[in-house]
């Protein structure tokens, strides 16, 4: 068997020359110092999005993307396929695990400022890739096409119709015409399962050479300090095999989850019933939402929507050119307005989001 | 034809085959994506122009409730006051598009999305709607009720 092994890596060798890869895999180095356990986030999050792709892929052989068939399809999956509802209860926990831990891993990078001189492409490519597993989410959200998934799409598409003079034509796009109907289920079906798919792989391949390329980033204190001082382990086999025992906790809790707090269906959609009472977003869109319930109707000359959304865009847009605009981080030197606006914005989130739940 | 004539005429060359090829470049990528632009865009469906719905007997209709009624592809609430009174407006929350619903507790509709609230005129009274609903007739022609548009 080993025999095999050797000879296939032979032949394989003598035609690509694996042992340039084999030696860069043993010259490769994780830094080790108070905030390493940062750095298993962005590897939980890469098995997440691969747990995505797969139970993604055993879905499609079931769903069918259509207003008559959505809602049913998943009926079916969840009680006539064997162990439909598993694939389905660990598609949908997974996805909110995988938001949460991508979150988790853009705040680290944050604090540590590792998107400084020179990562920018990093942290940019995985903003850009955040923004999508965002859309991942809204999108993926309404494929049941429930009650809460209609209204919150309506919500939702409704948000990019306020923005003034691009809105319009975006809201339509989306929606597949001027209301939420079949057409926004077909298109958001396309979006998410090809569309946004695409365009994320480019980027996270993108992202993984680019942190191989660079190495792992180290805050700036120890940065500074003196190189005896200075920490690592290899990447192979020490590194891997904990990020590999960290996948294999994450898989274990998403397991657990999924059998004891499996995911719900809910009412199917219809069109011509109110807004249950009780409707909120997923966790992740929470604080927005709930800022939108606070802004009052007019604020001086502009909608209090448009005013929210035009802020929350704003700030979005400071957060992903970060390292364009601090400058600091990048010379090594502490730059504490950074860490304080994070700190507000993450203080923000959580008392919003909890305020939502509440009410 | 001195050096200088022909440096010239060789840039009036230049600069028409800069010309054609430039514009040509550009009428390629025009009539690639112009079909695709194009195709994003949903086309017009032919929607059936109602001026009016029936909704049903009076009698039928409680007092004190709401209901929602299919208008075209709008939805339209018929608000049935605790004095018998009958009101019309559009169900389309002017906030952010979600379908109003009418709370007998409160005596207002009511949206559940942000909980903006309008009375029984269709006034937006608290919470963040910017416009009142949009109002329509409501037609008694013996016991038979139906919704016809306020214009």
């Amino acid at each position: 068997m080993t025999k095999l092994w050797i000879k296939l890596y032979r032949w394989v060798n003598e035609r690509v020359h694996l042992e340039d890869l084999v030696e860069f895999l043993g010259k490769k180095y994780v830094p080790v110092h108070s905030h390493s356990v940062w750095y298993y986030f962005g590897g939980v999050s890469l098995f997440l999005f691969i747990i995505q792709v797969v139970t993604g892929i055993l879905l499609l052989l079931y769903y069918k993307g259509s207003e008559q068939l959505a809602f049913e399809s998943i009926q079916f999956i969840m009680s006539k396929v064997e162990f439909g509802w598993l694939i389905r209860s660990i598609h949908s926990w997974a996805a909110n695990l995988f938001v949460l831990s991508a979150m988790i891993h853009m705040f680290s990078v944050y604090f540590t400022k590792a998107y400084r001189n020179p990562r920018e492409m990093t942290w940019l490519t995985g903003m850009l890739m955040f923004f999508l597993a965002l859309g991942f989410g809204f999108s993926g959200y309404l494929l049941p096409w429930n009650e809460l998934a209609f209204f919150a799409t309506k919500v939702g598409t409704d948000i990019a119709g306020v923005l003034p003079i691009i809105g319009e034509p975006i809201m339509i796009f989306l929606r597949g015409g001027e209301e939420v109907t079949g057409a926004t289920l077909s298109r958001f079906f396309g979006f998410h399962v090809a569309v946004l798919p695409g365009i994320f792989t480019v980027l996270l391949g993108i992202h993984l050479i680019l942190v191989q390329r660079q190495g792992m980033s180290e805050p700036i204190d120890v940065e500074n300090s003196p190189t005896a001082e200075r920490k690592a382990m290899p990447f192979f086999p020490n590194f891997l095999l904990r990020d590999l025992l960290f996948w294999l906790l994450v898989l274990n809790l998403l397991a657990i989850l999924a059998v004891f707090f499996p995911w719900e269906l809910g009412k199917k959609a219809d069109l011509f019933a109110p807004a249950p009472a009780g409707i909120r977003p997923e966790w992740y869109f929470m604080f927005m939402f709930q800022t939108l319930k606070y802004i009052p109707a007019q604020l001086w000359i502009v909608d209090g929507e448009v005013f929210g959304i035009m802020a929350f865009g704003i700030a979005g847009l400071l957060w992903t050119l970060v390292p364009f605009w601090d400058r600091k981080s990048s010379r090594g030197e502490k730059n504490l307005l950074i860490t304080y606006s994070g700190m507000f914005a993450v203080m923000y989130i959580i008392i919003l989001t909890i305020l939502g739940w509440r009410s | 034809m001195n050096g200088a004539d022909s440096r010239n005429s060789d840039k009036g060359k230049r600069d028409f085959l800069k010309y054609v090829l430039g514009g040509g470049l550009l009428a390629w990528v025009g009539s690639v994506f112009y079909p695709l632009f194009a195709y994003l865009k949903p086309p017009k469906q032919a929607e059936v122009e109602v001026s009016s719905v029936k909704v049903g007997k009076l009698s039928e209709i409680e007092k004190d409730s709401g209901t929602i009624v299919r208008f075209g592809n709008k939805p339209v609430i018929l608000v049935r006051t605790a004095s018998g009174e009958m009101r019309a407006f559009s169900a389309t929350c002017t906030h952010l598009d979600c379908t109003v619903q009418y709370q007998k507790d409160m005596g207002v509709i009511w949206c559940a999305c942000h909980n903006g609230k309008y009375d029984l005129n269709g006034r937006n009274v608290s919470g963040p709607p910017p416009r009142p609903l949009d109002e329509f007739k409501v037609i008694l022609q013996g016991e038979e009720v139906s919704i016809s548009k306020n214009a």
